[in-house]
Formats: C-alpha cells, sequence, structure tokens
C-alpha cells in the first residue's frame, strides 16, 4: 500500500467499517440498515437501566427476563436477516 | 428562561449493588449504583442500613465489581459506567469519599454496542479484570502492585471477537495460574449473511473461556463449547484449593455447571406449580457465599424464588449439581451475602431490605438434581414447588425505595403550610400511593396531658458526667412542676426547686449544682442540698436570661444586665452590670470552647431591630464589639457551632465555625457568621421559616450540637455529612422544646404544644422528605385529584395476572390441599390453631411473593377511590372481562345535571406482542355517588383504540384514541361523537387544554398545538415541533409553552414563537386557512425548543408547584428510579451569570467521578440549553479548600458567600 492510499477517503472508510459496527456505506440495503439500527437499539435499552425498567413496567416482567428477551436472536438476530417485519 | 436543575431526593432504586471491606478492616460494606449515584452503605449493630456517603457522578453506572489484591486488607470499586473509561475507585475512610486510584480511557463514551462498560468481570485473585462490550469488545486490564504497594493498571490487552453477542462474562478462579475469564457468546455472522433464515435459526451460544497469559501478556481464546441457547449468566465457582473451579451457567429453565474437559453437569430450576406452562424460569440475580469448608450459592428467579445451589464434588471433578429452594423475596436487581450472616437485598423495584440468615437451609426441602434429572421425550422433566414463608431468612431493616413514581401530583390537600406530594410508586402487589412531605420523620414516644398550659420546659442531669438527664421542669403562668425520670416519669417535690412561681430558665451550672431561675431571682441548688437565692434589686424582675454551663446573664425590666460567673468553689458570683439603652428582647451566651473557662461573646437583642454582640472577657467586660441590624425584633437568639464540611466519617476536622442564630418577629431565621476572635459579624443570610417568630433551642444530633427552631413548625438545623441542612420536621406547632435524654432514648427532644407533653425523636436524617406508603393492588399508572372532595382516583392495572376471584380460588384450593396434608398426620385441634396462625400471618402476603402469573394476554386492572386522610379506599370497581384501564380524567359536560363525572379510558385484551392488538377499547363514564366517595358506571362506549389521553375541554370530553384526536358529548346511552383530527403521526399520550387551544403530546413526534373551532366544529394542529420526541411526560407551563420529558431521560420546554402565537390569535380564520396548506406535510408553524436537559433517568411525571410557602413556582419531576428534581427558574440576570460561571468552573476543576465529561453527560442526546446543573453546582462544599478558593476568587467572591448563593438557591425551592 502506498502512502497516500491511507488518507484516500475510502481506506478510511474501510477503516472505520472494520472498527465500528455499524458504520454504513454506499451499498448498504434497508435489512442492513434495519439490523443495525435494532441492534443498537437494544444495547442501548440494554446499558440504560432506567429505560430497562421503563420497559419491565409496560410489560409487567421483571427487569432480568426483559434484558433476557433484548439479548436473545429472536430479535437481535432473526428479525431482520431473513428479512421479514422490519418496524422501524 | 434560564432553569436551574436541582435534584431533591437522590434516586432509590439500585442498578447494582456489592459487597466488600471498602474502608479495610472486617466491617462489611455495600456499595451500591442507583443510576447515575455511587452509594456506600454499612449495616449498623442493630442491622439497620446506614448511607455512609452517596455521591453523583454525572454518568450512567452499568456495572460494578469489587476486587482485592492478595494478602491486601481492603477492596477496590471497579465501575463501569457510560464514559468509555475504566474507573478504580478507593473508598477513603478519613475524608468520606471515593478516591479515583485509576481512570483508563479505552473507547468512546455513551451506552453503545461496541464500547465496553456493560459487563465486568475479575480474576478471584484479584490479578485482573475483563471490561466488555454488548457486542465484540472485551478488554482486559492487568492489576498489580508498584514498590510502594500502590495499586497499578496494565495497558489493555483485546479479546475482541467480532459478529459476536456477549451475554454474560465473569472470571474462572483457577488459584494461581493464568487467570481466565468465562463468557457466554453467540456468533451471527453466519446469520447475517444468509437471508434464508436458516443459519440464524441454527445460531448456538457458545461458553468461551479467555486465558490471560500473565508471562507473555497476552489474552488468547483457550476453550469454546456449545452451551444452551437460553443461557444468560455466569457465576464463578471457587476453584484453587476451596472447590472444583469452573462456571455454573444459568440458563432458562436449567443450571449447568461446565468447566474446560468436564461433563456438564445440568439440573431444572424447579417451577412454582402455578407457573403457565410457556414461561420459562430464568434466574436473574445471584450471589456466593464461601467459607473455608465450603460454599454454596443463591440463585434468584425472576419470580423471586431463590434457590440454593450445592455442588457435590470430588478429585474427580463435580459429581452432582442439587438446586434446593430456599426462600422467596422480592425479585432483586443485585443480593449480597454479607459475612456477618445478612443478606442484602436490592429490589428491582419497591423497597429493599437486609435480612439474616436463620438457617442456611440445611433442612430438607423441594429440591431439584443433577443425579435424578429425567429427559423424555417432551423435554428434561420439571420439579415443582410451592412457595411457602420464610424460613431461612428474617427480615430485619428495609430502605424505602420510590422505584418507579409512575405519576405524580402535587397539591394540599391536608390544608397545611406546605403542598404535600402524592406519588404512585411500584409496581404489582407491591404498588403504593406514597405521601411525601418535605421534612424529617418525627417518631412520638410519649404524650401526657398536664395539668394546665405550660409555657417552658426544660431537662437537667444531677452532674455533668452524667449520661442521661434527671428532671423534667416544666413551667406554667403561676407555678413550675418537677418530673423525675427514672423507668417511669413522676412529679417529685424533694429537688429543690421553688414551685410557687413561673421559671425562666433551669438549667446544670458549675459541675454538679442546678440553678432555677424565676422573676424575682436565681436559686442555685447546691449538690448537697444547699440553696443560695439571689433577689433582684427593687421591684424590678427579670425578663430574659442566657446561660451556658458556667456563666449567667439575666436582663432586668428596664434593660439591667447583670453578669454572674461560676468560681472556683462553685459559687455563682456576680461579675459586672451593664445598662441597656431599652428593654431586652433576648439573649444568649456562646457555649464555652473547649478548654476554657468562659465564653466571650454574650448577643443581646433588643426591640430597636438590633443585636449586639458583648465582650464576657474580664479585660473588656460589656463592651460591644459589634451591631448588627435586622429586619424585625429578634425573638430568640442561639449560638451554634457548626463544624460542616468534609473531612473524616463525621465531617468534623475542619475548624469550627461559630454562628449566632437569631429568630425574628417577622418569622425569619436570620444566620450569621460569628468571628471567634474579634468577635465581628459577617456573611449574614436568612430564611423564612413560618408566620411565628422562630424560637430557638440547642439540641443533640448523633452526639453533635443542633438546633431546633419553633416557628409556626419546626425546624432542625444540623449537621448531616458534612452539610448543615435546615430541614422542616413534619409534626405539630410546638411550643417550647429542650433535648431529652434517658436510657429509653438516647436522643430525644421533650416539647409543650397546648395543655400536652410530648417526647419525640427524629428519625432517617438527611433525608429530604418523609413519606406515607398506602399499600395499591396492582401497578398504578394514574390518578386524579378531586382537590374539593379531597379524593384521589387511581387507575391501576396489571398484565398477566390472574383476577382477585381466579387468585382467591387458587389460594383457597392451595390452602385446603395443603390443610389435608397435615389433617393426615392426624391431631385435629392443633391443626385448626395452625391453621388460624396461618391466617393471621397471610403466609403467602402477595407483597412478598407476587402474583402468580398468567399468560401476557390477561390483564387485570382497578378503579379506587382513595381518602388520603384516612388512608381508606371508599370505593373499588374491579374490572372485569380482560380489560384495563389507561386514562382517567374529570369531565363537567355542560348543560347535564350529573356535575362532575368521572371517565376512564380502556383497553380489552391488550397485547404487545408479537403485534400490537386489542379486542376493543372502552370510554367508561362515571358518576361520583355518596358525594364523591363511590362511582356508579352511567354507560361505557365502545372505540376502536386504546384511550390513552382524556381531557375536558369546553364542557366535553377529549379523547386520544390511537391517532385519532376526537371530541365527544354527552349522551344518554353512550358518548356522542362531535368532531375529530386523525391526522396526528402515532400514538396520542397526553391531552392538556388552555382556553381554546389545545396541546397534544404524540408517543414519539412531541407535542402538537391545536384548535378548536366552534363554529365549523373543526380541530386543527396549527404547530408543532420539529424534533422526534418519545414523550413520557407532559406538563401546560403557559399559553405558549409546554414542558416535555422524553424516553431517554430528557426534559424540554417548547415555546411558540411570540409572532406566531400572535398572528394565530389576531387571525380570523385563526390559521385555518394556512393549516389547510400545510408545510412539509407537517403543521405550519413549527415551535421552538427554549430549555433543554438530560437528566439521566426517565421523567413519568412533570408539576409546576412551589413547594415552601410564599415561594416562587418551579416544575417538578419524578422518575422511574425513584428521584425527585426540580427545575427552578432564575429570576435575576446576576444569578444566571454566576451560576453559569459557577457551573464552568466546576467543570473545569471537579470533572465527574466516574470519568464522564459533566456537559457531554448533560447533552447526552441534544445539547444542553439554558440549564444550570444545580447537583454539579451543591459539590462545591466537597472540593478542597484551596481549590474552592481559586474558583471563588476566579468569581469575585468568597467561597462562603457562594456557599450562601447555593444555599439559597435550594432554599427557594424547598
Amino acid at each position: 500500500m502506498q502512502a497516500s492510499d491511507r488518507f484516500n477517503i475510502n481506506s478510511q472508510l474501510e477503516h472505520l467499517q472494520a472498527k465500528y459496527v455499524g458504520t454504513g456505506h454506499a451499498d448498504l440495503n434497508r435489512f442492513e440498515w434495519a439490523v443495525n439500527i435494532q441492534r443498537d437499539s437494544y444495547a442501548s435499552y440494554i446499558g440504560h437501566y432506567p429505560m430497562l425498567a421503563y420497559f419491565a413496567v409496560a410489560e409487567n416482567e421483571s427487569i432480568g427476563r426483559e434484558r433476557y428477551n433484548f439479548m436473545q436472536k429472536e430479535k437481535t438476530i432473526k428479525s431482520c436477516s431473513s428479512g421479514y417485519e422490519v418496524k422501524c | 428562561m434560564y432553569l436551574y436543575n436541582l435534584t431533591l431526593q437522590q434516586a432509590t432504586g439500585i442498578v447494582s449493588a456489592i459487597n466488600g471491606n471498602f474502608s479495610g478492616g472486617k466491617i462489611q460494606e455495600i456499595v451500591v449504583a442507583r443510576g447515575k449515584i455511587l452509594s456506600l452503605l454499612r449495616p449498623d449493630e442493630l442491622g439497620k442500613l446506614q448511607t455512609l456517603h452517596s455521591v453523583e457522578i454525572f454518568g450512567c453506572i452499568r456495572s460494578l465489581a469489587q476486587f482485592r489484591l492478595t494478602g491486601a486488607q481492603k477492596d477496590y470499586i471497579v465501575v463501569g459506567s457510560d464514559s468509555g473509561r475504566i474507573v478504580i475507585l478507593e473508598y477513603n475512610k478519613e475524608k468520606n469519599v471515593f478516591d479515583k486510584v485509576h481512570q483508563e480511557t479505552f473507547g468512546k463514551s455513551g451506552c453503545r454496542r461496541i464500547v465496553p462498560g456493560q459487563y465486568l468481570a475479575i480474576d478471584p485473585k484479584g490479578r485482573a479484570v475483563m471490561i466488555g462490550a454488548c457486542e465484540k469488545q472485551k478488554l482486559v486490564y492487568v492489576l498489580n502492585r508498584d514498590t510502594a504497594a500502590r495499586l497499578t493498571i496494565s495497558s489493555p490487552l483485546e479479546a475482541h471477537k467480532s459478529h459476536t453477542i456477549v451475554y454474560s462474562i465473569c472470571g474462572v478462579d483457577c488459584g494461581f495460574d493464568n487467570p481466565i475469564f468465562a463468557a457466554i457468546e453467540l456468533d451471527y455472522s453466519e446469520a447475517d449473511q444468509d437471508s434464508t433464515g436458516v443459519a440464524a435459526g441454527e445460531a448456538q451460544k457458545h461458553l468461551t473461556f479467555y486465558e490471560l497469559d500473565l508471562g507473555l501478556n497476552h489474552v488468547s481464546r483457550k476453550w469454546s463449547e456449545q452451551v444452551d441457547n437460553g443461557a444468560n449468566m455466569l457465576v464463578t465457582v471457587p476453584g484453587g484449593g476451596d472447590g472444583p473451579s469452573g462456571v455454573l451457567v444459568c440458563a432458562e429453565n436449567f443450571v449447568i455447571y461446565k468447566n474446560q474437559g468436564h461433563p456438564d453437569i445440568r439440573a431444572v430450576i424447579p417451577r412454582r406449580a402455578d407457573l403457565p406452562e410457556e414461561r420459562g424460569v430464568l434466574i436473574v440475580s445471584a450471589a456466593t457465599h464461601k467459607q473455608k469448608s465450603m460454599f454454596f450459592f443463591l440463585l434468584q428467579t425472576e419470580y423471586g424464588d431463590i434457590f440454593k445451589v450445592t455442588l457435590e464434588h470430588g478429585n474427580d471433578g463435580v459429581t452432582e449439581l442439587k438446586i434446593k429452594y430456599f426462600d422467596t423475596i422480592p425479585v432483586t436487581a443485585s443480593m449480597c451475602v454479607l459475612k456477618t450472616g445478612f443478606l442484602f437485598a436490592a429490589s428491582e423495584f419497591g423497597n429493599h431490605a437486609l435480612y439474616q440468615f436463620q438457617a442456611i437451609g440445611d433442612d430438607p426441602d423441594v429440591e431439584s438434581s443433577s443425579s435424578t434429572l429425567m429427559e423424555t421425550e417432551e423435554g428434561f422433566q420439571p420439579v415443582f414447588f410451592q412457595p411457602r414463608g420464610l424460613k431461612n431468612l428474617v427480615r430485619i431493616d428495609q430502605a424505602e425505595s420510590l422505584m418507579p413514581i409512575m405519576d405524580m401530583k402535587i397539591a394540599n390537600l391536608f390544608e397545611e403550610e406546605t403542598p404535600q406530594i402524592y406519588s404512585l410508586c411500584g409496581r404489582g402487589p407491591r404498588s403504593s400511593l406514597r405521601i411525601l412531605r418535605p421534612g424529617l420523620a418525627i417518631s412520638e414516644m410519649a404524650v401526657s396531658q398536664l395539668p394546665g398550659v405550660p409555657s417552658a420546659v426544660w431537662t437537667v442531669k444531677k452532674n455533668v458526667t452524667d449520661a442521661f438527664d434527671a428532671y423534667i421542669v416544666v413551667s406554667f403562668a403561676n407555678a413550675t412542676l418537677v418530673l423525675s425520670i427514672g423507668e417511669t416519669v413522676e412529679e417529685v417535690s424533694d429537688s429543690g426547686f421553688l414551685d410557687t412561681t413561673p421559671s425562666l430558665a433551669v438549667s446544670l451550672i458549675g459541675d454538679d449544682s442546678l440553678m432555677q431561675i424565676h422573676p424575682n431571682g436565681i436559686r442555685h441548688i447546691r449538690e448537697d442540698g444547699r440553696i443560695n437565692e439571689w433577689r433582684t434589686p427593687g421591684k424590678r424582675t427579670i425578663v430574659k436570661v442566657g446561660s451556658n454551663g458556667l456563666q449567667v446573664v439575666i436582663a432586668l425590666s428596664g434593660g439591667e444586665l447583670i453578669y454572674f460567673e461560676v468560681d472556683m468553689t462553685g459559687q455563682l458570683m456576680e461579675v459586672e452590670k451593664h445598662e441597656m439603652s431599652g428593654d431586652v428582647a433576648c439573649l444568649d451566651i456562646a457555649p464555652v470552647p473547649e478548654g476554657r473557662q468562659r465564653s466571650r461573646f454574650l448577643a443581646v437583642g433588643s426591640y430597636d431591630n438590633t443585636i449586639r454582640i458583648l465582650s464576657l472577657d474580664p479585660d473588656d467586660c460589656m463592651q460591644v464589639l459589634s451591631v448588627q441590624s435586622v429586619s424585625s425584633p429578634p425573638e430568640s437568639l442561639l449560638f451554634l457551632e457548626v463544624k460542616a464540611s468534609i473531612g473524616g466519617e463525621d465531617g468534623a476536622d475542619h475548624p469550627a465555625n461559630l454562628f449566632l442564630n437569631a429568630g425574628l418577629q417577622n418569622g425569619v431565621l436570620f444566620r450569621t457568621v460569628v468571628d471567634m476572635v474579634t468577635g465581628q459579624l459577617s456573611d449574614s443570610r436568612s430564611r423564612f421559616l413560618g408566620l411565628r417568630a422562630p424560637k430557638l433551642f440547642s439540641v443533640k444530633v448523633r452526639g453533635r450540637p443542633a438546633m431546633l427552631c419553633l416557628s409556626s413548625r419546626p425546624w432542625l438545623g444540623y449537621i448531616h455529612q458534612g452539610h448543615f441542612l435546615l430541614t422542616p420536621l413534619s409534626y405539630e406547632t410546638l411550643e417550647f422544646a429542650a433535648s431529652f435524654s434517658s436510657d429509653q432514648c438516647a436522643e430525644g427532644v421533650v416539647a409543650v404544644a397546648g395543655d400536652a407533653l410530648r417526647v419525640f425523636t427524629i428519625e432517617r436524617l438527611g433525608e429530604t422528605f418523609n413519606e406515607t406508603a398506602i399499600p395499591l393492588r396492582y401497578t398504578p399508572r394514574r390518578f386524579v385529584l378531586q382537590p374539593k372532595r379531597k379524593l384521589l382516583v387511581i387507575i391501576e392495572s396489571d398484565q398477566g395476572s390472574y383476577t382477585a376471584e381466579e387468585r382467591e380460588a387458587a389460594r383457597k384450593e392451595f390452602f385446603e390441599a395443603a390443610g389435608m396434608g397435615e389433617n393426615g398426620n392426624g391431631n385435629m385441634n392443633q391443626m385448626e390453631n395452625g391453621g388460624d396462625d396461618e391466617d393471621k400471618e397471610d403466609p403467602l402476603s402477595d407483597e412478598q411473593y407476587g402474583y402468580p402469573k398468567a399468560e401476557s394476554n390477561k390483564w387485570v386492572s382497578c378503579i379506587r377511590v382513595l381518602d388520603p386522610r384516612t388512608a381508606a379506599t371508599t370505593c373499588l370497581l374491579e374490572l372485569q372481562d380482560n380489560e384495563a384501564a389507561f386514562s382517567v380524567c374529570t369531565v363537567n359536560f355542560h348543560d347535564k345535571e350529573y356535575g362532575t363525572l368521572l371517565a376512564v379510558g380502556t383497553a380489552k385484551g391488550l397485547q404487545f406482542w408479537p403485534k400490537r392488538s386489542l379486542v376493543a377499547g372502552f370510554i367508561h363514564i362515571y358518576r361520583f355517588i355518596e358525594d364523591g366517595r363511590s362511582l356508579e358506571l352511567l354507560h361505557k362506549t365502545q372505540v376502536e383504540g386504546v384511550p390513552l389521553a382524556l381531557c375536558q375541554f369546553q364542557g366535553r370530553l377529549l379523547a386520544g384514541i390511537g391517532s385519532v384526536l376526537r371530541l365527544y358529548d354527552l349522551g344518554k346511552k353512550r358518548l356522542l361523537r362531535k368532531c375529530e383530527n386523525k391526522l396526528f403521526p402515532n400514538t396520542i399520550v397526553s391531552i392538556q387544554t388552555y382556553r381554546d387551544r389545545i396541546y397534544v403530546g404524540d408517543i414519539q413526534e412531541s407535542f402538537h398545538f391545536c384548535k378548536y373551532r366552534r363554529d365549523e366544529n373543526q380541530l386543527y394542529i396549527f404547530a408543532d415541533d420539529v424534533v422526534p420526541r418519545w414523550l413520557t411526560a407532559s406538563f401546560h407551563i403557559d399559553f405558549d409553552t409546554m414542558a416535555g420529558a422524553d424516553k431517554f431521560g430528557n426534559v424540554y420546554f417548547v415555546r411558540l414563537p411570540q409572532d406566531v402565537s400572535d398572528e394565530i390569535e389576531e387571525d380570523p380564520t385563526g390559521g385555518k386557512i394556512k393549516w389547510e396548506q400545510g408545510r412539509l406535510n407537517g403543521a405550519p408553524n413549527k415551535v421552538e425548543e427554549i430549555v433543554q436537559f438530560h437528566v439521566g433517568d426517565v421523567v413519568t411525571s412533570l408539576q409546576k408547584a412551589s413547594l415552601i410557602p410564599g415561594g416562587g413556582e418551579c416544575v417538578l419531576y419524578g422518575t422511574v428510579m425513584g428521584s425527585l428534581g426540580a427545575l427552578l427558574p432564575f429570576t435575576s440576570r446576576d444569578d444566571v451569570d454566576f451560576f453559569s460561571h459557577l457551573e464552568m468552573h466546576m467543570r473545569q476543576e471537579h470533572p465527574p467521578l466516574c470519568g464522564r465529561d459533566h456537559m457531554g453527560y448533560r447533552s447526552a442526546y441534544f445539547p444542553v440549553k439554558d440549564v444550570i446543573d444545580g447537583d454539579l453546582c451543591e459539590q462545591f462544599p466537597t472540593l478542597p479548600m484551596d481549590l474552592q478558593r481559586k474558583i471563588a476568587d476566579e468569581l469575585d467572591r468568597t467561597p462562603g458567600e457562594i456557599l450562601k448563593k447555593l444555599e439559597e438557591a435550594r432554599n427557594k425551592i424547598i
């Protein structure tokens, strides 16, 4: 790789995409985009305890169960990868 | 508009709790994270939880862990937060603060998917820590110590694996071999590539061991094996010499023991017999107890049942895993087993509790074991059990928690001086209505009637060295009553006090003699019974007295002061006389400083609105040292030594300040600092306490001097965690008070009010509010106040529960079954007695065990009318047929005879998953009968969605049903549709009205300002917001302004620009033509955001109120984590400048503890706008003195002035 390539915008983007999961690119399709939004959202819900508690009250489940549900593959993987029901 | 944000009550919910010896030594302590607050708790000898220290970190704490270096005596705290940094804290016992030992940056801030901070795992030997994110990233830091035995931390070692979701991590105990961390991971890379969904279906969770090679300084994946797909949590199993090592994998329905090169040992988690089949059992919290000879685990399920897990192990590894039912307590966020035999249970909702172990579950009970595990064609055979009363644990203390506050309103239904805060808290069977009053709680110990109306009361000891008081002396208009304190309190006549005259003061003087001052003289009662009497000259009488243990000053009518001192022989000697210019209003002598013979200062208040400080030194006796003029004649004076500041557990290693406190006749308490050398007065501050002139009394609080101020309500000025606090007491008006100490009550107060003598103690120091809780049945959703009738109407609903009848039937069945079993043993009589006892104890109280779970599409709900004064429910309507209430309002329909009616919005068969659906929505209309104490259904109207918002509007009812705003009028059989607007984006969650404007809040799209045109019968939106806001609370501020809060923890205000507002009001069509044109698919006008602030907690209710009599209004908010805060509008530009500069300096000089940038935190979602963070400013007194001075210099003020400003700002709110 030449020295100039390193500062080329594309290689920078590639670097970002490798480093930060979910960084978009020109050929992103709607499912990839949606799945990223969804995973980002669930990660945020899990990280913010008050929000997790808010959901737990709404669904009348324990906070532990809410956290479990948000991370299960039914929510994080299946719903988007197989291309059905994207609610965003 | 500029606002000052101040937290009035810190969050009470707990995110995570850890235990250890944080202050060193053997004392067991607990560190809890309450969202953005870190506190240190310690159970005292009596088993009461005490909060030692509490600090706001301006960040979001997600995980906590403690570790100890080998051979050390003290635990360190590791904090995983949203700061993108790992922070290691140490508790500093001397200064009572958390010291930051290390702070290492590793990533971006915020709770992100791939930024570590969500999980923490510690090597059990304290050699390394792993910090992980939800996805991909895991970092390992090596912990060590340097030559000076200080903790060192290495640069991070990466253990990343991309396309991997992490569920839990923990350390593996492998003695002193290389540290190993275990993680439950799920690789989704294949699933993402495969759009058919096959790979996603086959994706399997793995348990992976990461080994940190200390020699190579490198982390490698050592071992990975498939694990049950329901796995959600890991627990470390003791290893090395203590156990078999490895981990417990908690999965849905199972606990599995796993280790490298060891077969899985699996056992099912017993299920409650009444649990629906489709529901699993999930472990939500775990605690380990380890002794030299044994260890066990306590695992709690999502239903609250605790199981004791033990492992049978030998040389060839683990042979059996046993899960035995232990006890049931409310579901916890974290459990801590303390070495002292306590279990701290941090409840996820509702009060936290401290339990003591009675047994460790050795008695036989329902047990599931790996050796009896049966696998059939339908899967593993379940084991059932029935929850029972507590057998192994006994609750000894609980800590109140408001989490979650569902709704809150402020009103003065009790007609007290200040309004009460009514908040709906908790969830399910543990929910309650809590009435909060600003002030400290009182526990009354005795009330006794006296023969007349007393004017004053004192307590005296017989000797300075006595621990307890000997006499209570009560003065009446023409007599004095002496009560001796022993096992009982009774009248005595041999005390030597003169009982035929009123008294002005009674105290211990010198070491062991008593003094009674009455209008005609001083009676000095020596220890041996000799009595010396000093009589006033001529016909003059004594009017005021000031004394400490060694000095006495009396004021005669006419204004003459006479000063006495106790000499070496214990004799009271007249020293000096002084003529004042007029009558003396009040007197006080400063307490004698330690090691001195006399105090130098006498304060004299005169009716000419001045207070003078006179010297009592022999050289310049009765010289005026300084004069202070005040706004009104002083009524009472008190010198108080305040040792407020940081440092030490008691905050006492700072030079004391002498404060002169004066209660003025206009009800103001005036406080000023007295220079200890010159007697000059400076730095005065005043505060309005009540309608009567405050009388000041010196009392003791936690062994330190404190002040009781009796105005129209009592106040206590005391030192708490280094701060001087002046807080009202929740008690009636008192006339006169004195401290009281006996062996039943070490620090009490005796007071007179009316014709009664009252003894009480003050509880829960340091709290801003005291609360009265009234239990409710289901999760409260909303409530309305009926100010005229002083009643509340509350709607409660719970998803996935059985109705009251079904629950009752099930319970009966259970008891019958249990009774049958015992019947088999014979002995009928005993059985019946036992049965009765059981009923009384209520062995299955729902509060402890929770309601039995039903299918998620079952709802229970009730409407309750509650009288808060008697805490009595006057009417309770259970809704039938799967209906649940979601909204409520009172409505007066015009030209109808019913008067005020109650509208309740309900939904039948509501389901959120897999898709939101419902059978039908209804609006019920109820009539109040029996003077509002009961409800009668008039009719119910079916609607197409869930009516989430209801509001009265111009004699009609506005309802928000899904995305439709509709206006209803009352008909005979049902509500009649009058007008509607279907143009709202998602779901209407709030409606507020003012004049002809309607302010509609959408669940996702912030506010919409609407107008109703009566002549055209049309509802139209004339303005909306540009920002998507997921509204959780809203409040109408003024004609053009709305306050709202969103799901992400922001509070914001939006305002319609003045010109737009005017235009709409002037436009004869009301902007209708413009509306028809629209703009960008929205309303023609846009509101502007004028205030924005990230609270860091989901705000669930907003309300405008004034908590102090005569004070300005502020916006109060309640949050999910159970905290209460206030936003106070600034009234002057100077204050705004001052506080924004102070905030700026505080940000620079005192960055938050856990490494989050303060500005970044307050602007987490939107840039903060026009809100100054009072919580940060109030940390100013905790800074070291030189830093305080530095900041004060920059602001051109003294530290004292800054403290005064902070105090003033707080006093404007509460």
